[in-house]
């Protein structure tokens, strides 16, 4: 229950945030869904690296949460989405987009089929208006639960060995996108096999009462010295997700829902979704638009864009020929320590269904507060920039 | 009477309110000898601010600001005349059951507030803002021009209503329609497509009604939120500010301007007269009986007193006085001003609650509304009005001694003709009703009051001229908006005769403290006059 007095702290602090405050030494925070998150904590490479080299743990809580109950909760949230989820089995997660009538992406998310329990689905943006209006007709039962979950990402090569060690059994045969629910120190907690890293990692659930145990018990692995575990903030994970090649609501793109300007949303075939879309399926909300979208060639796309060179290619325009027509802009962009190379993600207008020939980034960029412009020939990548075979081993190794 | 024939000035604009000086600032800008005639002895028209109790500014009728064009602003150096405007911070609607909800400015503790009341509607907020975004968005774009004729085939018009056009199909399909609806909706009906809760359903449609004689189920008053809602303080769509020393500061700002642009204001010079010869406007002559001449006469009143009031019904045609008539330009809305002993304790509000900072509204249902404007169409005041109260003495010392308090209160509904006629009794048991309704919420306010000034429609005729105390100068409805305001035929600012002008708010865009009459009317007559333009283009949203 919010009190009346909530003005009086503006971001809401999760049941890991002490913990977390221990960690934040330069106290750069900034709202995650309201929440008080940190941005970086120490410095930004070594969060980096404790990702792709070693363990991270991030706090999840803030993620939007939603559950789903009720006879007909297959059916509405296949209604809902655009992929096919009669396959999805209990104790498994799947990756979905849903559209609104005209096609339009109104978000991305998980759901995770919880057996009994219903399903819960994770989204980027608040959906409960949306999911209720999708609901009519259906008989379910929608509650938000995003303050009612606490959850951890820990993720990285060590995170098997580290979740191990810190007591949680029976990871060795969970697949990726598995679920599995096992007991630590006395309580329940639910680990799934997903992350948003491109790495091996896992996604660790409990009641917020638990939350600051389940913290220690990871920690505790670092304190006693067997593996390093450090806390990531979400400028790190905008990095590997963008190595990762996953796509992000709200900065790769406008959603349906926010989106003022005609012609500004996005289906999810321009934003490079079209994987998750089955037209052979039932009806869902956005089917007949996607069809008919499909008949046609497409106009443009969100695309993976590696640059050369090491300008970041920060807001830059996008070209046909260095000079040339402007075809598009950069979405979001990173350095990729691990790659030594500038991967971004682009929306591009396409010609006759495809890709220009070439793209060239126009990037400004300064140096000692004097700036420059230079040309960048840029590549496209249909594949996930970055990717390892660890990420779904089963058994993982132990780093 | 002497005539002052000695001097024939380029251009004569009758009333200092802020269009009247707007317009005579840019017609100055370019070079043109202007005059401005005021009745009053004071300029500012509705937009003024007086020292109406010892030690205390009241403005006594308009009181926020958004709808000022920054455009107008930059263009008239309003900021070195004197200009201040600081946005206002959050607003709340009391319950009748002891809580609130508070809109508050920290965008993060508004969504968690309305989560409080209903966690849909927190999420349905998202799908409003961005729909009433659209249709800001689209409007914005037609402040600063001149509506076009769609009748017209002349080759300018025709460009102009392609822009129209262009703007209006830039939407996708579905938000034509979308569009088509919203201008035809009553407030609480688009509302209830988003939210469920009563007070944000209250809430939310209190800027349908402000100076409309329309209720929250009319029809049509779903474009009056828009009309509120498209203005913007330092690129803030939608949010609202106070300008430092009050109302009256907008209107001394740009009479600093055109002066420094060397016009000249005249008060106590109340027009009786356009004078007309051979269809041409050639001066005007005052209630003394002076006579000044002038190439342009610009009028800054509302249609009906310009075509009924100034001028010679001979010198106008027929169906033109037949639609001054018709004008609709109800006066609905009473005003109160209160100089207050302390800052009155909002028993809901949790101490240091930044709220009363901001607006303050006491009625927290649609009915409520609804029933308040039953009571207007019945010539009665509301017996439980929808109030907008401010005390904007918190942020701006000008106002009132330290540690006093200026209250601004804005009531709707107040009818010009109430049952029996106004009377001083009538006039005071009007602002009791409005005190009282504010008591219930703040146990000290009343012992607070040091002095109190009420104003009905009749007053605001009165003293700042507008027909019926009409704060916007006619409707706000589609019959008269865009090209049909004030009448088809007459929306481009040209008025009957040649070298006869309207620059008013009862021209495109309509009523509030815009400025855009003025400014698209002093284009128009630049242009007829061939000078160079000195009115600012659009900014453009995108």
């Amino acid at each position: 229950m919010v009190e009346k007095d909530h003005f009086r702290q503006v971001l809401q602090h999760s049941p890991f945030h002490d913990r977390i405050e221990e960690h934040n030494l330069i106290k750069n925070w900034m709202s995650w869904n309201g929440y008080q998150t940190a941005r970086v904590l120490d410095t930004l490479s070594a969060e980096y690296f404790a990702i792709r080299s070693g363990c991270s743990v991030m706090d999840l809580t803030p993620m939007e949460k939603y559950r789903i109950t009720g006879p007909d909760s297959l059916a509405f949230l296949n209604r809902l989405v655009a992929r096919d989820l009669s396959k999805l089995k209990p104790n498994r997660v799947t990756y979905v987009v849903w559209c609104n009538d005209d096609g339009k992406v109104l978000d991305d998310g998980t759901i995770f089929h919880l057996g009994d329990a219903g399903y819960r689905l994770c989204s980027q943006h608040h959906q409960l208006d949306w999911l209720l209006i999708s609901s009519q007709g259906f008989d379910v039962e929608i509650a938000e639960e995003t303050h009612e979950v606490a959850a951890l990402a820990v993720q990285g090569p060590t995170s098997c060995a580290v979740l191990r060690a810190a007591g949680i059994d029976g990871l060795d045969q969970l697949k990726p996108f598995g679920i599995q629910y096992t007991q630590l120190l006395g309580f329940e907690v639910m680990v799934s096999r997903t992350g948003y890293t491109g790495d091996l990692g896992y996604e660790v659930w409990t009641e917020p009462r638990h939350a600051v145990d389940l913290w220690d018990a990871i920690f505790a692995t670092k304190h006693r010295g067997l593996y390093d575990v450090r806390v990531i903030g979400l400028d790190a994970l905008e990095m590997v997700r963008i190595e990762a090649g996953f796509i992000m609501p709200g900065d790769d793109f406008i959603t349906a829902e926010t989106a003022v300007r005609a012609d500004h949303d996005r289906s999810p075939f321009e934003l490079g979704v079209g994987w998750t879309v089955n037209l052979d399926k039932p009806y869902f909300t956005g089917k007949g638009a996607l069809i008919k979208e499909k008949s046609s060639a497409i106009k443009r796309r969100l695309v993976k864009l590696v640059v050369e060179g090491n300008k970041p290619p920060v807001d830059s325009f996008l070209y046909d020929a260095m000079k040339g027509k402007r075809i598009g802009t950069i979405k979001s962009q990173t350095w990729s320590p691990i790659l030594k190379a500038n991967l971004a993600m682009a929306d591009i207008d396409y010609i006759n269904g495809k890709a220009p020939r070439e793209i060239w980034a126009e990037i400004y960029y300064q140096k000692e507060l004097t700036w420059h412009a230079t040309w960048a020939r840029t590549t496209v990548s249909e594949k996930p920039f970055w990717s390892h075979p660890r990420k779904s081993a089963t058994p993982p190794g132990p780093y | 009477m002497a005539n002052n024939r000695g001097k024939k000035y380029d251009a004569i604009v009758i009333g200092a309110g802020h269009n009247g000086l707007t317009n005579a600032a840019f017609l100055a800008k370019a070079g043109l000898d202007v005059l401005v005639l005021e009745k009053n002895e004071y300029i500012g028209g509705a937009t003024v601010s007086r020292e109406l109790h010892e030690g205390w500014k009241y403005s006594n009728c308009s009181y926020v600001c958004s709808l000022f064009r920054p455009e107008i602003y930059q263009a008239l150096d309003l900021g070195r005349h004197g200009l201040e405007v600081i946005p206002l911070q959050g607003s709340t609607t009391f319950m009748q059951n002891g809580d609130y909800f508070g809109s508050y400015h920290q965008p993060t503790v508004r969504r968690r507030e309305i989560a409080r009341h209903s966690k849909r509607d927190a999420d349905a907020a998202i799908r409003f803002d961005a729909d009433l975004m659209k249709w800001c968005r689209l409007i914005r774009g037609f402040l600063l021009r001149t509506p076009p004729n769609p009748a017209s085939l002349k080759p300018r018009d025709a460009w102009e209503f392609a822009y129209l056009v262009k703007q209006f199909y830039g939407l996708s399909e579905s938000q034509i329609y979308e569009f088509i609806r919203f201008f035809t909706m009553s407030i609480a009906e688009y509302l209830e497509e988003y939210f469920e809760s009563d007070v944000i359903l209250a809430h939310f449609s209190g800027g349908s009604i402000i100076g409309t004689g329309l209720g929250v189920y009319s029809p049509g008053t779903a474009y009056v939120l828009l009309h509120h809602a498209m203005g913007d303080v330092d690129g803030n769509i939608g949010s609202w500010g106070f300008s430092r020393g009050g109302m009256g500061a907008i209107a001394k700002s740009i009479a600093a301007s055109f002066s420094s642009f060397g016009g000249e204001i005249r008060t106590a010079a109340e027009v009786r007269q356009i004078r007309v010869a051979g269809r041409r406007a050639v001066g005007v002559v005052l209630v003394s009986g002076e006579e000044i001449d002038a190439s342009v006469v610009v009028s800054n009143l509302d249609a009906k007193r310009t075509f009924l009031g100034v001028m010679d019904p001979k010198d106008l045609p027929e169906d033109l006085l037949h639609r001054a008539e018709n004008f609709k330009i109800r006066g609905s809305s009473g005003k109160v001003n209160i100089a207050l002993d302390g800052l009155p304790n909002m028993t809901a509000l949790p101490q240091g609650s930044p709220l009363t900072r901001g607006h303050m509204h006491f009625t927290d249902t649609l009915e409520r509304l609804e029933r308040g404007y039953d009571d207007w169409k019945d010539n009665r005041w509301s017996a439980d009005p929808y109030v907008d109260a401010l005390i904007p003495s918190q942020f701006d010392p000008t106002l009132a001694p330290p540690g006093k308090h200026m209250m601004s209160v804005f009531v709707q509904y107040c009818p010009y003709d109430v049952e029996g006629g106004w009377s001083d009794e009538k006039r005071d048991a009007f602002g009791a009703t409005v005190i009282d309704q504010i008591a219930q919420y703040s146990p000290d306010f009343k012992s607070m009051i040091l002095h109190t000034e009420v104003r009905t429609p009749l007053e605001l005729e009165n003293e700042v001229g507008l027909t019926e105390g009409n704060i916007f100068q006619g409707e706000l409805t589609l019959d008269q908006l865009m090209f049909n305001r004030p009448f088809p035929g007459y929306a481009q600012y040209r008025g009957p005769v040649k070298n006869m002008y309207l620059c008013s708010s009862s021209t495109h865009p309509g009523g509030g403290v815009m400025g855009a009459p003025g400014a698209n009317s002093a284009r128009e007559i630049l242009k007829d006059l061939r000078r160079l333009n000195t009115v600012p283009a659009d900014f453009g949203d995108d």
